[in-house]
């Protein structure tokens, strides 16, 4: 049975991987490298590194990341944060990601995801949609939660699909950092509305969450950004939790 | 040396690291010197059955063939493994290999399609490729069309419909999944596929 994923996120600034609650208070957690292959080991099935900190001067300290942590890592990596066209794109798989997470430059550009798509395929786009309840729906921000768009979030996902994506990486900017539970009406109205895997990041707390946003919400894959640090023992521990409520995973890995 | 096929069809860096990960002698390469002078050629790929056609252009399908008629170990991965059929309904026009029976089709229409993520493999007795291998043991998938249950397939995997994981026939390998991306399962098949006799 295809199982729910639960991937690990890491912010990595400066070549490091840090910890913050939202940009603020950032302090140093270690070694990219070290840290996913940990991550790995615990029973993650699979790792996003984003780039906070993702300026053209700081591009080359990433790259360096990526490939340090790609030569010992052995389950799906995707590198987000500061790929604005296909050049950016194509230097981060050469530097072993598999799969890239494109924000910003997607809303401005959406062409980007077709040729990313059509050279790379489909399987390695994921397009990351931070979005917002707001009167009417659920709008896409960018910049880092920013700047409005205007855009619907359901209807962006299903452009975003049928230019190519191959999984959608949803945040909720109301749940992101509260550990109050991922926002479930959201990642359900996205899930049903696309045909790709829809992976629904914002608000993890307790293992209850992952468990609700599954079902009720309808994810195929959830991520975390302090997956360790919400009380539960690790991924390991997660994945019991999961098992025990009857909810399809790798485990044992 | 392991000769690991570059036809333009994505990214072979993850491939490659797995064979370079347990120690192996291996090359991503499109040359046909070096394909033929490999004592183990892989076909990974990712993407669109159609991509195949520059196996045909490039001359690369009769240097491939041969490799298999003449007992080389072969392993097609994801797009390769479907090669080793006799076609897709991806691409129609295109043919495969026809190591193996049967044509690729879509996902039934009860279930998301692409296929992403980690599903286990109902493994029968007696394959090669999955030496010490567990069943029910999880592997990672990414793909829109399936390769049938034939009699060639060793292990089978269920996503709305139950299709062929894993095929092998003598030297000739195939893993639907992406072995590379599959943790400890995936580099043990890897090494299991060094060590088939050449």
């Amino acid at each position: 049975m295809l199982t729910k994923r639960i991937i690990a996120c890491l912010d990595v600034a400066g070549g490091r991987v840090v910890k913050g609650v939202q940009f603020a208070n950032l302090r140093d957690a270690g070694d990219p490298a070290e840290c996913t292959v940990a991550h790995a080991r615990e029973g993650a099935d699979e790792i996003v590194l984003l780039d906070i900190t993702a300026t053209s001067d700081k591009r080359r300290t990433m790259l360096d990341v990526v490939t340090r942590t790609a030569r010992g890592l052995f389950v799906p990596f995707t590198v987000g944060g500061g790929i604005r066209e296909l050049k950016d794109a194509k230097d981060v798989f050469d530097a072993g990601a598999d799969k890239i997470a494109i924000n910003s430059a997607a809303v401005q550009n959406p062409v980007v995801i077709e040729s990313i798509a059509s050279r790379f395929g489909s399987q390695a786009v994921v397009v990351a949609i931070d979005a917002r309840r707001v009167d009417w729906g659920f709008e896409v921000f960018v910049a880092g939660g920013r700047t409005s768009t205007g855009k619907d979030a359901v209807q962006w996902a299903r452009e975003a699909a049928a230019r190519g994506a191959g999984e959608i990486l949803l945040t909720s900017m109301d749940r992101d950092g509260t550990r109050s539970g991922f926002d479930c009406e959201l990642v359900r109205q996205v899930a049903d509305a696309v045909s790709i895997p829809v992976i629904a990041s914002g608000g993890a707390g307790s293992s209850r969450d992952f468990i609700a946003v599954f079902e009720e919400g309808h994810a195929d894959a959830a991520l975390a950004a302090s997956i360790f640090h919400f009380g539960l023992e690790g991924v390991g521990q997660l994945k019991l939790d999961l098992q025990a409520a009857k909810v399809p995973v790798r485990w044992p890995c | 040396m392991i000769a690991i096929v570059d036809y333009g069809a994505g990214n072979l860096c993850s491939v490659k690291k797995a064979f370079d990960n347990i120690g192996a002698d291996v090359a991503i390469t499109s040359e046909p010197d070096v394909i033929t002078r490999a004592d183990k050629v892989v076909l990974p790929g990712v993407g669109h059955f159609s991509a195949l056609a520059s196996l045909d252009r490039d001359g690369l399908r009769e240097l491939l063939l041969r490799s298999i008629h003449v007992g080389k170990p072969f392993l097609g991965i994801c797009l390769g493994m479907q090669w080793l059929f006799e076609g897709s309904e991806e691409a129609a026009g295109i043919a495969g290999a026809g190591v193996f029976a049967g044509r690729c089709r879509p996902f039934p229409s009860s279930v998301k399609s692409p296929h992403v993520g980690w599903n286990s493999l109902s493994i029968r007795d007696g394959s090669n490729l999955l030496r010490e291998i567990a069943t029910d043991s999880f592997v990672y998938y990414t793909h829109s069309f399936q390769a049938p249950v034939i009699s060639g397939t060793t292990a089978a995997t269920e996503y709305g419909t139950l299709f062929s994981a894993v095929v092998e026939r003598g030297n000739v390998f195939g893993v639907q999944f992406h072995p590379e991306k599959s943790w400890s399962v995936g580099l043990r098949i890897v090494s299991n596929f060094c060590e088939a006799p050449c």
